[in-house]
C-alpha cells in the first residue's frame, strides 16, 4: 500500500511548525501506522535528515504515551483505540494522512509530535489518592466492595492518561480525564476518606494548569480509547459541588485576604 | 568477586523476621538528609521510592517515560498471586514456596522464595487499600483464579489489566510523595552510569531526554528497578523503551551479572505477521484456564478451523499433560506449541502458531461469564488481527516476554557493589530458570514496599560516611565517560540505521539462545555477535546532536548494550550444559521433550564478572543449597 503522510514538524516549543510531506511506498497492511513511521525515520536518518519525534512505549494500547492526531483525530479513526492500534488496512491504498500532535494550550509542543503532558501529573499529585503508607493493613475482606461498585470503578481506573480527551475537547478541558480519578476512588470505601478534599484539590490544580471547562460537547468520551464514559464528569461536577458546599476545605471559615 | 548472599541463619519460615528483627536503623529525623536515588518507575520502582519516601527519606526519583505512570508494568496482564487461600483449596505460603522453586526448576535461592511467598499477601492488602479496584465475586469479596503451574486458585487480578491497576496504586502513593516534596521526579531522563566512590554507589549520572543535560546526582544508596532485557531479541512482548543500559552500566562498573541465559518465551502471544512488525503483543496466561490450545492432527491442513471436527483435532497439551492440562508452565507450553510447529501442524500464514479455542467454554460458561473475565483482551486481539475470538479460535505463538537473568543481588537486594540494589525484574533473585505466570508483580511489589526499604535503611545505618560527597573526583569522571560515549555513537556517521543491526541481533538470538538452544548454534552465534557489533560501532548512522532532544541517539545507546549483552548471554547458555526451566539445551532432554537437569554439576547460579574491555568476562558460581525442597524431575503430566 502507498500512502501521503503529512506530518507536523517543529523544532522546539514556541518555534514556528509546519507540515511536511512524505511518501511511503510499499506498506503492508498488517503494519502499524507507528511501524510506517518507523521505516519512514530510517530512510530520513539515513539521508541525514532529522527523523520525526514522536512519543511511544508500549505499542499495545495501555500506557498512554502515544499522542498524535490523526486526520483530525486524537488517536485518529476507528474508536476506542490509541494511535500505536492503528494499523494501514485502515485507510484507503493511496490516502493522503495528516498527523499533528495533541494540540491543547495545557500541552506545550516539545518537538515535532511530542508534547508535554506533566500537567495531568500535577492535577494526580494534587490529590489522586489514598492516603496510605506501606506496612500493615486491614484484611481486605473485612470490606466487602460489591461486583457493580467494583465494576464502575473498573470503569473509571482503567484510564491510561493520555491526554485524548483533552486534545478533543473543544475548551481543551481535562475534566474525563480528572473525573476518571474522582469516580474511580469514589466508588470504592478506601477513598472515601478525604473524597471532597480530593475533588476540590484536583479541580483547583486543574483549573491552574490552563485545561478549560466541560460544556457538554462530549468529544472526550468519544475519543477516549478506553472508552472511558461521560458520566464519570457528572460524579466530579456532583463531587465537587458537594464538597464546596458541605465539606469546604477550611471548615473554620477562613477568608483569603482580598 | 565475592558472592555471599547473606542468608540470615534459622528456620526458613523465621528468617525474614529474625532479619527484620536485628537490622540497624535511621532514625526519623536524620531521614531526609539520607539521599536515595530509584532508577526506573514500574511497579517496583514505584513502589520503593513512595515507601522510602513516606518513610521520611528524600528520593531522586527517574524515569524515560514522559510519566512515572508509563513504565512497562503497565501492560502486565493476568493478576498478582498471594496465598489468601481464599478459594479455601489448601493455599499456604509453603505452597506458594514450593510451585515458584519447582517452577523455577530449582535454580532460585531457597530463603528469597520463601520471603517472597510470606510476603505475597500484605501485597494485596496493601494494594486494596491504596483503592487497587480488583475483581470482586458476588457478595464483594476478592476473586481469585488458577494460573499455569499451579492447583490452587491464588490469583487476584482486575480484568485483564492488573498491572496497569496495581502500578496505578503505586503511582498514587509516588505522587503523594511528590507533593510532600520528599520525591523529586525526574520524568524523561534516562540512567547512562553509576557514579562509584571508593568502592560504593554513590551516584548516577542521568540524561536529560528533551534537553541533552548531562548530569550527576549524588546519592547515599543507589536502587536500580529498570526492569528485564528481553528487547534484545528485537521482537518481544516488552515495550519500545525497555532496555537494558542501567544494568548493563552496573556490570561494567563491576556488579555480577547472574543467569543472563534465562529468559522466559510466554507461550500466549498474537503470531507475528507483518515484516517490519516492531513487537509482539502478549495475550494473558489467564486465558489458558478456559482456552483449549490445539492444532490439525493433519500437517497440511486446508479447512478453517471451525470446520475441523472434533476428531481431528490434537488438543496437545491436555494429551502430553493430562494432570495439569493447558495450565503447564509457560516454559513447557512454549516448547510443546514449538514442536507441534516443527512437525508441520502450525496454523496461520507463517505456520508458527496454534490455536486457542473458547468455542467450549463460551458454551459452559456462557458468553457472559467470558466476556467478563476476558472480553479487553478479545478486543485487543480483535484490533491487533482483525478477528474475533467469539467466531474463531485465536491464533497464539510463543515469544520473548520476561527475563529471569539479572543483577546479582544478596538477601538484601544488593549487588556485588555495595550500595547499589536491584529490585524487581532487574535483579535474578527469585525465579530460577523460570518464572510462574502471576509471579512478576509479585516480586515486584515485595521488593519495593517491604523489603528494599529495609535493606537500604540497614546499608545507611551502618555506613561510616553516610553521605556522598559530590566533590569526589569520581562524578567528573563518570560524566565525561558519558560524554565521549555519546560523541562516539554520533562521529561514526555511517550508512546505516541502528534498528537494522538491533534485527539482526534479534533474529540469531531467538534462533539460537530462544525455546531451544545447543551447543552448535550457540557457538555459531557467539561467532557472529562480534561481527554485528563490530559493523554496528563502523557504519551506524544516528544523526542530530547530543545537545537536544534525539531518540535516535537514545536508541542507538540501547542497542549498543543489547550487542554485548547478547553475546554473555550466550557465554552463560554454552557453559550452563544441562537443561533447566526456560533454558532448554537440546543435548539434555528426555525422549518427550521434556528439560534434564544436572544437579551434581550446575545446582548453582552462574555469575558473570566484567573483566576488562578486552578480555572475556569470568564466570562465578553461587552453589544453591536446598534444605527444604530436595530437587526432583519436574513433571506436569
Amino acid at each position: 500500500m502507498n500512502f501521503t503522510l503529512r506530518v507536523w514538524r517543529q523544532d522546539e516549543p514556541g518555534s514556528d511548525g509546519r507540515f511536511e510531506t512524505y511518501e511511503v511506498t510499499d506498506a503492508a497492511s498488517d503494519d502499524s501506522l507507528l511501524e510506517v513511521m518507523d521505516g519512514l525515520n530510517d530512510r530520513l536518518t539515513v539521508e541525514g535528515e532529522r527523523p520525526i519525534a514522536f512519543d511511544n512505549d508500549c505499542r499495545e494500547g495501555i500506557c498512554g504515551a502515544c499522542s498524535m492526531t490523526i486526520d483530525g483525530r486524537p488517536h485518529g479513526p476507528g474508536g476506542g483505540t490509541t494511535t500505536c492500534q492503528l494499523y494501514m488496512r485502515q485507510f484507503d491504498d493511496g490516502a493522503t494522512i495528516t498527523v499533528e500532535p495533541f494540540r491543547a494550550r495545557a500541552f506545550p509542543v516539545i518537538r515535532d509530535l511530542i508534547v508535554d503532558r506533566s500537567a495531568l501529573d500535577r492535577i494526580q499529585q494534587a490529590g489522586g489518592y489514598t492516603g496510605v503508607n506501606a506496612g500493615p493493613k486491614p484484611e481486605p475482606n473485612s470490606n466487602p466492595v460489591g461486583p457493580e461498585e467494583a465494576e464502575s470503578a473498573i470503569d473509571a481506573a482503567i484510564c491510561i492518561g493520555c491526554g485524548a480527551c483533552v486534545a478533543a475537547c473543544p475548551n481543551g478541558a481535562a475534566m474525563l480525564f480528572t473525573g476518571a480519578k474522582i469516580s474511580h476512588l469514589g466508588h470504592l470505601p478506601q477513598g472515601q476518606p478525604g473524597r471532597y478534599t480530593r475533588v476540590q484539590d484536583m479541580v483547583e490544580q486543574m483549573d491552574g494548569e490552563g485545561f478549560g471547562g466541560c460544556t457538554n460537547f462530549g468529544e472526550c468520551e468519544a475519543a477516549c480509547p478506553k472508552e472511558i464514559s461521560i458520566r464519570v464528569i457528572g460524579q466530579l461536577n456532583r463531587d465537587f459541588l458537594v464538597g464546596v458546599l458541605y465539606h469546604p476545605r477550611n471548615p473554620r471559615g477562613g477568608m483569603k485576604p482580598q | 568477586m565475592i558472592l555471599d548472599s547473606r542468608i540470615p541463619d534459622g528456620p526458613i519460615e523465621e528468617k525474614w523476621r529474625i532479619w527484620k528483627d536485628h537490622h540497624e536503623l535511621v532514625g526519623p529525623r536524620r531521614r531526609a538528609d539520607h539521599v536515595i536515588a530509584v532508577i526506573g518507575t514500574g511497579l517496583a520502582g514505584s513502589s520503593a521510592a513512595s515507601t522510602l519516601a513516606g518513610m521520611g527519606y528524600t528520593v531522586e526519583a527517574f524515569c524515560f517515560q514522559d510519566s512515572a505512570r508509563r513504565a512497562h508494568s503497565i501492560a502486565a496482564q493476568g493478576g498478582i498471586n498471594a496465598t489468601k487461600d481464599y478459594s479455601n483449596d489448601g493455599d499456604s505460603v509453603q505452597r506458594l514456596f514450593a510451585d515458584t522453586m519447582k517452577g523455577g526448576d530449582f535454580r532460585a535461592r531457597e530463603g528469597n522464595v520463601w520471603r517472597l511467598a510470606e510476603l505475597s499477601t500484605a501485597i494485596i492488602d496493601q494494594a486494596v487499600a491504596q483503592g487497587v479496584p480488583f475483581n470482586r465475586e458476588y457478595g464483594g469479596l476478592l476473586a481469585t483464579r488458577s494460573f499455569g503451574g499451579v492447583l490452587v486458585e491464588r490469583t487476584f487480578y482486575v480484568r485483564g489489566q492488573t498491572g496497569q491497576q496495581l502500578l496505578l496504586g503505586a503511582y498514587s502513593a509516588l505522587s503523594r510523595q511528590v507533593k510532600e516534596g520528599r520525591v523529586r521526579m525526574h520524568t524523561r531522563h534516562e540512567l547512562l552510569d553509576i557514579v562509584i566512590c571508593d568502592g560504593r554507589a554513590r551516584g548516577v549520572v542521568v540524561r536529560d531526554l528533551v534537553t541533552g543535560e548531562i548530569r550527576p546526582f549524588p546519592a547515599d544508596a543507589v536502587v536500580l528497578a529498570t526492569g528485564g532485557y528481553s528487547n534484545v531479541y528485537f521482537l518481544s512482548t516488552n515495550a519500545m523503551g525497555c532496555n537494558v543500559t542501567a544494568v548493563w552500566r552496573a556490570y561494567k562498573r563491576g556488579a555480577g551479572f547472574a543467569n543472563p541465559c534465562f529468559t522466559q518465551i510466554h507461550p500466549t502471544c498474537i503470531p507475528q505477521t507483518a515484516e517490519h512488525q516492531s513487537k509482539l503483543t502478549l495475550m494473558s496466561e489467564s486465558l489458558r484456564n478456559d482456552g483449549r490450545v490445539w492444532v490439525p492432527r493433519r500437517p497440511e491442513e486446508g479447512r478453517e478451523p471451525n470446520d475441523i471436527p472434533e476428531t481431528e483435532r490434537y488438543y496437545f497439551l491436555e494429551e502430553m499433560y493430562p494432570r495439569y492440562g493447558n495450565l503447564v508452565p509457560r516454559d513447557v507450553a512454549s516448547r510443546a506449541a514449538k514442536h507441534v510447529c516443527d512437525d508441520g501442524l502450525g496454523v496461520g500464514p507463517t505456520g508458527r502458531g496454534v490455536y486457542m479455542d473458547f468455542r467450549d467454554a463460551i458454551a459452559q460458561r456462557g458468553g457472559r461469564e467470558i466476556e467478563a473475565r476476558y472480553g479487553n483482551l478479545f478486543e485487543l486481539y480483535d484490533q491487533i488481527t482483525g478477528e474475533s475470538p467469539w467466531d474463531v479460535p485465536m491464533r497464539i505463538y510463543p515469544a520473548p516476554h520476561y527475563s529471569m537473568g539479572g543483577l546479582w543481588v544478596d538477601y538484601t537486594l544488593q549487588t556485588t557493589i555495595p550500595g547499589l540494589f536491584a529490585i524487581g525484574e532487574s535483579n535474578f533473585s527469585d525465579h530460577g530458570a523460570n518464572r510462574l505466570g502471576a509471579s512478576a508483580m509479585m516480586q515486584c511489589l515485595a521488593d519495593g514496599y517491604f523489603v528494599v526499604p529495609h535493606t537500604v535503611t540497614d546499608y545507611l545505618a551502618r555506613l561510616e560516611e553516610p553521605h556522598a560527597d559530590p566533590g569526589h573526583p569520581a562524578f567528573a569522571q563518570t560524566r565525561t565517560v558519558v560524554e565521549e560515549r555519546l560523541a562516539r555513537l554520533l562521529a561514526i556517521d555511517g550508512r546505516t540505521p541502528t534498528s537494522h543491526f538491533h534485527r539482526e541481533l534479534g533474529k540469531l538470538l531467538i534462533d539460537t539462545c530462544g525455546i531451544s538452544r545447543d551447543g552448535a548454534k550457540l557457538k555459531r552465534a557467539l561467532h557472529e555477535i562480534p561481527s554485528i557489533r563490530e559493523r554496528f560501532w563502523a557504519d551506524v548512522k544516528v544523526g542530530g546532536d547530543s545537545v537536544s532532544l534525539n531518540q535516535s541517539l537514545e536508541y542507538a545507546g540501547r542497542v549498543a548494550d543489547f550487542l554485548e549483552l547478547g553475546e554473555l548471554m550466550c557465554r552463560d547458555a554454552v557453559a550452563r550444559d544441562e537443561s533447566c526451566g526456560c533454558h532448554l539445551r537440546e543435548e539434555h532432554q528426555t525422549e518427550g521433550g521434556e528439560p534434564v537437569r544436572d544437579d551434581e554439576q550446575f545446582a548453582h547460579v552462574a555469575v558473570w564478572e566484567h573483566a576488562g574491555s578486552d578480555v572475556p568476562a569470568e564466570r562465578r558460581v553461587e552453589p544453591l543449597e536446598f534444605n527444604e525442597l530436595k530437587p526432583k524431575q519436574r513433571s506436569y503430566v
